[in-house]
Formats: structure tokens, sequence, C-alpha cells
């Protein structure tokens, strides 16, 4: 297992790009967001840990669909599967999705901070808005994972595996939003959407590489 | 140890591509499966290798009683025992050689037959470990695919096209690997169109492309 993420991790490293495109689009509309709700401080501040949320979301959607794509095309995913005897093709997933996770993920969340400035927001909401995306971004990779795994055989089957994933994060994006909104404002409480973040995240970490590993091994059919 | 097909048949939705392919190869036979384009060949590895549900039949390993280094006596499924050598060479462009070299021999586990830089020898592609994949001709990406095959213990090797892209020369190293894998008493299923010289294998024919 820790040789597919090291393996992942290397070829995100060395390709550029894909790293690179989520932070650029988190950016992108993070930066395009105060020009279009105007100069309006209290209301950026306000709005802030939401907008950083989605932003991150769609961010972290972008790139899913080569999740699987780029090891179907050169052959990899079906040796893979074959190996599925030494290493179930569930782990593989799970590896693979932490890799996926640790080269697109967590560069969000690591610049979410800076961003985090740009809307005007408290240190205490930056901070609960960075803890709750590290908390709940791994939940949208395992559940992209089945979407992506079902779409592999698809060509340009990215703007499917979007949609078919999104109705699936909005747990994910209310718990987080909620817990970071929590920790700022005074009567809303900040840990049990918090945890119930977490336990998103733990039970689509289970969930979605066992679905994903079902769907790509009907996909080689 | 043997590798027992019985009644095969795949289909594809739209039909039948074969029915009723049944042979057994016994450790130390291989079996050369010819015919034109699109007869189902790669269809047939496919199903023998469990990455394609055959719409009827089995193919399974019968363990015990072998030589072969490293072989156990009871496998679940062929792909277990199996090493797939599919059109596509399964490596990354952007690692070296040798690290995409050493994933597969980490991801094969079971017996390390050879050591990577071994492996390079063998295919005579040593000078190339530590450039990106992507550097490669068409013929050297084969050749470490080639190689792959012998970093790690599998009695039964599943061959797709094995030597397209090869040169004249390495079409013969690789004819004497595969005999080489023979005399071990290994197994191996070679679907191809090209000739592939080795001498004491058995043929299966597949007729014209199903219409």
């Amino acid at each position: 297992m820790m040789s597919i993420i090291l393996r992942d991790i290397r070829i995100g490293a060395r390709a550029g790009g894909g790293m690179l495109i989520g932070i650029l689009f988190f950016l992108a509309v993070i930066a395009v967001v105060p020009f279009a709700v105007g100069p309006d401080l209290n209301l950026l501040a306000r709005i802030g840990p939401a907008i950083l949320w989605i932003g991150a979301l769609l961010a972290s959607l972008l790139g899913l669909e080569r999740l699987f794509q780029a090891d179907r095309e050169d052959g990899s995913l079906d040796r893979m599967i074959l190996h599925d005897h030494e290493h179930p093709l569930a782990l593989t997933v799970f590896a693979k999705c932490v890799a996926h996770w640790l080269t697109t993920g967590l560069p969000l969340v690591i610049v979410s901070p800076a961003l985090g400035l740009l809307m005007n927001m408290q240190p205490a909401a930056i901070l609960a808005t960075s803890v709750t995306l590290l908390a709940g971004t791994p939940a949208i990779t395992f559940i992209g994972a089945t979407g992506a795994a079902l779409a592999v055989a698809l060509p340009r089957g990215g703007l499917l595996v979007s949609v078919m994933v999104l109705p699936f994060v909005i747990p994910v994006l209310i718990f987080g939003v909620l817990a970071a909104y929590g920790a700022v404002e005074n009567p809303a409480p900040f840990m049990q959407p918090f945890l119930l973040l977490c336990a998103l995240t733990l039970f689509f970490a289970v969930l979605g590489p066992l679905a994903a590993g079902a769907a790509l091994k009907a996909s080689s059919d | 140890m043997r590798l027992v097909v019985t009644d095969l048949a795949a289909d594809r939705g739209s039909g039948p591509i074969f029915e009723d392919v049944s042979f057994t190869l016994a450790g130390g036979e291989g079996l050369l499966v010819t015919g034109p384009n699109g007869a189902g060949k790669s269809t047939l590895i496919r199903a023998i290798a469990g990455l394609l549900r055959p719409s009827a039949g089995q193919a399974v390993v019968e363990g015990g009683d072998s030589d072969f280094p490293g072989v156990s006596d009871d496998y679940p499924e062929v792909g277990a025992a199996a090493h797939y050598l599919g059109p596509f060479n399964a490596m990354k462009p952007t690692l070296t050689v040798a690290e995409n070299l050493a994933f597969w021999q980490k991801l094969a586990g079971g017996t390390m037959a050879l050591t990577i830089d071994e492996g390079l020898e063998y295919v005579g592609l040593t000078h190339t470990r530590d450039l990106p994949f992507s550097y490669l001709s068409t013929g050297q990406r084969r050749r470490i695919a080639i190689a792959r095959l012998v970093l790690n213990c599998r009695p039964i090797w599943l061959l797709d096209e094995p030597t397209s892209g090869l040169d004249a020369a390495s079409e013969r190293e690789f004819a004497s690997l595969v005999r080489e894998h023979l005399d071990y008493g290994g197994i191996v299923v070679a679907a191809t169109h090209l000739p592939l010289p080795v001498e004491g294998m058995k043929r299966l024919e597949f007729a014209g492309a199903a219409s």
C-alpha cells in the first residue's frame, strides 16, 4: 500500500499540473468573490467560511476524473485488478485516494488561511475553516473515487463525475460550514458538527474504496 | 500444476466472440493463439486472466506437483498465478525505468526471481535505468515491460501480442526467454499474429473475425 501511495505522490509531484491547477482554481474562485459581492468587509467576513468551503469543494472535484483514468489508459489498472489476490482492490483504491488527497486536497487546506485573509476573516474563523477543511476534504476524495471509478471507461467523463458526486458531498459541505461558523458565532456549536464531519470522513473512507473497487472490477469487463 | 480451461465462452453484448474453448496445459507446455485481427485472441487472454467475466465455462489452475520456483499448491484464481503482459506497457512516463519496475515488483509480491538491475541486464537495457520511461523508444518500452516478467516468479504467463514493436533480434531473445520459462516448468499462453519462434508450443487457431 505504501508503494502505491509513494508512486502516486511521485507522479503527482513530477507531472506538476494537477496540484497547481487545483490551487489556482481555488484562488480564482476566492479572488473574484469580493468583486462580485462588493467592498462590504463585514459581509465578506460573514460569508467567508462558506465561500472557502465552496471553493475547496469545486477545486477538489476538478482533478477527480484522472484518479483512475491514467491507470486505465496505460494498462496499470488491469494489473492492479489482477493483483487483487495480494492487494485487495479496495485497499489499492484507498491508497490511491490517500495519495490523491495528499497531492491535491492537502495543498488546498494549506493555502486556505491565506485565502481567508482575502475574505477579511477573523483569525479564529480562518483557523476553524482550515481545520474543518482538513477533516472534510478527505471525504470528498473518497466519495469522488466511487464516481471516478464508475466513469473510468467513459471518455471525457469529468463533468459526469462531478454531477454524480455532488449530491453525496453536500452533507460534508453542510457540516463543514456549520462547524466553521460554530467556532466564531457564539450560540452555534462547533464540536457537534465537527464530529459529524469527522464521522462522515471515516464512513466514506470505508465505503468509498469498497464501492470504487467493485466498480473498477466491473469496468474491466 | 496445470492450467485447465473448460468450455470457455465470451460475449461482448454484440453476440458471442468465441465459444467452447477447452484446453489443458501442464507445466512446461505453451499455447500459441493465432488468428486475424478481431478474432478474439485478446478477449481469450483477458477471460483466462479473469479480467473479463466469461459468459460460460471457466479457467482454473490446478496446483501442486511443480518444480517451478516459488509456486504454491493452491491458487484461488488464475490471475494470482499469472503474469499478464497486455497490449499496454503499464508504465508511468514520468517515473524512471527503475522506479516503474520496482513498483510492479513490490506489488506482485511472492518470490523475487531477479533484482531490477539483473532484470534490466536480461533485456539489455541497463543504461536506461535512471531515465524517465517516456524517453524510451517503442521497442525499448516493450522490452522494459517484458523485464517485469522475470522479476517475480509466476508460473503462468499470459501474453497478448508480446512482441509488438520489437525488432528481429529482440524477438528472438524474447522467444528464448519463453523457451527458458517453459523449461523451468512454467506455462505460457501467447496471443499473437506475428510468428513466435518457440519450438514445441501447441497452437490454437482462431478463424476469421466474428461478424
